[in-house]
């Protein structure tokens, strides 16, 4: 979850007012949402996702679930797919999850039902990068119709992204083998501080023709985080078939929760329907963001001038909340111990664990675990 | 061509169904009786007062919007654990439970019926009542199992066919799941008396089934919250270790703040601890942590008790409202001069009442006098109001006399 630079939690200036607007109304009430939403959320989310101008909106080919959470957009995609996605009820179908991964991603898959979750390589541990040739050869030896969950930015947890030009490539690829992208978009707007810029990828795959599916979270760019703000997002070719899709969501969702939690919901939608209020939500994300880009650049100047062995360019070409150190093991329980300064055993750190104030003792401490331990 | 070109168009949802033509229909008369929420005697959804205070307190709290850990909020899940078990429980106090939060009655079931159909090896099978919630099936399918049915509502009496579920329970193959009603049966509103309760209660402890419990009902259906527990409370008090779904919907009102819980009563403290860690990597995958809202508001009210008293006559309120809609129903159809036993209508309890009309007749409510229910004759109590009762009953006796 973000931090300020005083380590506290924050609720987004907008949000707060937002809150206070659907407080004040007494027009609204607590009865049932519809089975697949608020609508005026559903449409907001995915044109977020989306683009005002995406053709996909235009022809009607887009179809919205609101859903709790980033994880339950997952979920309701996997439950769906399992039943329905390259012939009924085909368990067999195998899901890709890039290594590594958010780690709920193959619990997700698996509890939906699919019995063959491999992994797709991604993360280079020696030159601290994406492996873009095994990634590409893990997708041209992969069954056709295989399912690959793609991070659409702010990759979890190594922070690294294809670039635009390698998201072409990995499209190419895709698109040859008749291969499905579910993308997990949980940071749009946290990871560049753009809209825009953090949906080049699912933006990209529309405009190729994919069929594709984006699970939407609201957690962390509205800081929504316990109102379980989730959409899931589905491109089809045209308005009939996503319409059959919808329809059959709905009956997945019946029997998960009936109809989804509407104070999340009806905060977004509010801030996304106004153009007011949107300007200023993005005003906020970028706060969080810009905080986010300053602290990658503050360790890194510092790791630089300490003459910290190895090199640190990696921590600000890294995107998000989270960065891949390239700390081993050993030297994540020097920090841990003797330091006092968490990060987990893959040596990922959450940058937004930084401030001002901690920067020094930061740099300084993975100054000393590099430099005393090997 | 596309991925979705063999995936068929879902059946429209029968309920739905209902209020879509009750919308388009222009007759100044129309009522919607397949509605299942609250309304008071304008028609209008009714915002409980405490909850509006209770949501005061917690904006003035100022309180941030981190995660709620996977089984929830603590407060609300230990209020909920003694709303339904009672303080002085002693399965409650001892500890041997566990009560994580789910979405609402419906999640709170899902998330048992996936804690069933991954533990209890003993049976696949869950049986229900026939009829019950239309949801249930799905869910307990969509999880995994297999659905059986025992013989509970009597058409001809509609009222219940207390022999036909004991004969039908007694040879239910043993360690099988039975789901139970708590009160205000869905979609009939017929419970058995608290003597049948205790039959009930003795056959499935000697078939040894597993209980589940539905409560969505709980202070709905009486007025009295601990009246409408009893059989919960009774079946634990003859050690029969159940599991339970309850619902915040309707006794407060909360329907789409999704407030809900789902509990197992355990052998011990350290077997409710083993259990909930399974609940957890259950519920992580499905959503990974609930929704704070809807908890938070009855959390508030459970806990603070001037909003609790308020609480308990509100809901008496609403339970009490029901009642006389019943009570005025059945005196306008006698004074509309039908000669019908109607007593069923006020035997029956809860927002539910089966009225025992045929389909035809049901569609002649609907076209001639548009009056709108499910075909299987159910009609929402909460839909009627003293403004609209003689019309309804002017309708019922149009079509049945």
């Amino acid at each position: 979850a973000y931090r300020t630079d005083e380590g506290q939690p924050w609720v987004l200036p907008v949000v707060k007012k937002v809150e206070q607007m659907i407080a004040n109304d007494n027009s609204l009430n607590h009865e049932y949402l519809p089975i697949l939403g608020l609508p005026e959320f559903r449409a907001n989310a995915s044109r977020i996702a989306l683009g005002d101008d995406s053709p996909a909106i235009k022809e009607k080919r887009v179809g919205s679930v609101q859903c709790l959470g980033g994880t339950g957009a997952l979920r309701i995609g996997a439950d769906f797919l399992r039943r329905w996605y390259n012939g009924n009820n085909n368990t067999a179908t195998p899901v890709y999850v890039s290594a590594p991964s958010w780690e709920n991603h193959n619990s997700v898959f698996m509890d939906a039902g699919f019995k063959d979750i491999r992994t797709y390589h991604y993360w280079d541990a020696a030159k601290r990068g994406l492996d873009l040739q095994g990634l590409l050869n893990d997708m041209e030896q992969a069954p056709e119709c295989s399912i690959f969950i793609l991070h659409a930015c702010a990759h979890n947890p190594t922070g690294t992204d294809p670039t635009p030009e390698q998201w072409k490539q990995i499209a190419a690829v895709m698109k040859r083998r008749s291969l499905f992208p579910f993308f997990d978009s949980a940071y749009q707007g946290f990871a560049s501080g753009s809209l825009d810029k953090d949906a080049w990828a699912v933006r990209y795959f529309v405009s190729e023709g994919f069929e594709l599916f984006c699970a939407q979270s609201f957690s962390k760019n509205f800081g929504l985080y316990n109102e379980r703000v989730g959409n899931l997002t589905v491109v089809g070719k045209d308005a009939d078939n996503v319409q059959r899709v919808l329809s059959q969501m709905e009956k997945i969702v019946r029997t998960t929760w009936s109809n989804p939690p509407s104070q999340g919901a009806r905060i977004v939608a509010t801030t996304l329907s106004s153009p007011q209020l949107f300007d200023e939500w993005k005003g906020n994300v970028k706060t969080m963001a810009d905080r986010v880009l300053l602290m990658r650049s503050e360790l890194r100047s510092r790791l630089e001038a300490l003459g910290t062995p190895g090199t640190w360019n990696h921590i600000t070409e890294q995107i998000g909340m989270f960065s891949f150190t390239g700390l081993n093991p050993k030297q994540v329980e020097y920090m841990v111990k003797e330091k006092h300064i968490y990060l987990m055993a893959s040596g990922r750190i959450n940058m937004c664990g930084l401030t001002t104030k901690n920067l020094d003792y930061v740099a300084k401490s993975i100054h000393e675990a590099v430099t005393k331990i090997q | 061509s596309s991925w979705w070109s063999h995936v068929e168009m879902g059946p429209p949802d029968p309920i739905l169904g209902v209020t879509e033509a009750y919308k388009r229909d222009t007759n100044s008369k129309k009522m919607n009786l397949g509605v299942g929420a609250y309304r008071d005697d304008n028609g209008k959804p009714y915002v409980l007062n405490c909850v509006r205070k209770a949501e005061a307190m917690i904006a003035s709290k100022k309180m941030d919007k981190e995660y709620l850990p996977i089984g929830g909020l603590a407060d609300f899940t230990r209020a909920s654990a003694e709303l339904a078990l009672g303080e002085n429980s002693e399965a409650f106090k001892s500890g041997r439970y566990v009560t994580v939060q789910g979405i609402s009655g419906t999640g709170s079931l899902r998330i048992g019926a996936n804690f069933l159909q991954r533990f209890f090896k003993s049976s696949r099978n869950v049986y229900l009542p026939k009829p019950s919630w239309g949801n249930h099936t799905p869910i307990f399918r969509d999880a995994g199992l297999q659905l059986q049915a025992y013989r509970y509502y009597d058409p001809k009496t509609c009222s219940l066919d207390f022999s036909g579920a004991m004969d039908d329970i007694s040879k239910i193959p043993e360690k099988s799941i039975i789901l139970l009603h708590a009160c205000a049966h869905n979609p009939t509103g017929v419970d058995p008396r608290q003597e049948q309760w205790k039959e009930l209660a003795a056959v499935v402890k000697k078939r040894n089934l597993l209980v589940y419990f539905d409560m969505a009902y709980q202070g709905f259906a009486s007025g009295d919250i601990n009246r409408d527990a009893w059989a919960v409370r009774y079946f634990i008090e003859q050690g029969i270790n159940i599991v339970l779904s309850q619902s915040f919907a309707k006794n407060m009102g909360l329907y789409g703040e999704r407030a809900g819980a789902f509990t197992v009563i355990c052998s011990d403290a350290d077997e409710a601890k083993r259990v909930e860690s399974q609940l957890k990597i259950l519920i992580r995958p499905m959503y990974s942590n609930p929704p704070v809202n809807g908890a938070r508001i009855a959390s508030m009210i459970l806990n603070t008790p001037d909003l609790r008293k308020e609480w308990l006559t509100e809901v008496k309120g609403m339970a009490d409202r029901i009642i006389s809609m019943r009570t005025q129903l059945v005196s306008n159809l006698k004074k509309e001069g039908s000669s019908h036993n109607w007593q069923h209508i006020t035997d029956q309890i809860g927002m539910f009442c089966f009225t025992g009309l045929k389909p035809e007749q049901v569609e002649r409510l609907i076209k001639e006098f548009s009056v709108y229910m499910t075909k299987d004759g159910r009609i929402s109590v909460a839909g009627v109001t003293s403004g609209n009762v003689g019309y309804l009953a002017h309708a019922i006796h149009q079509v049945t006399k």
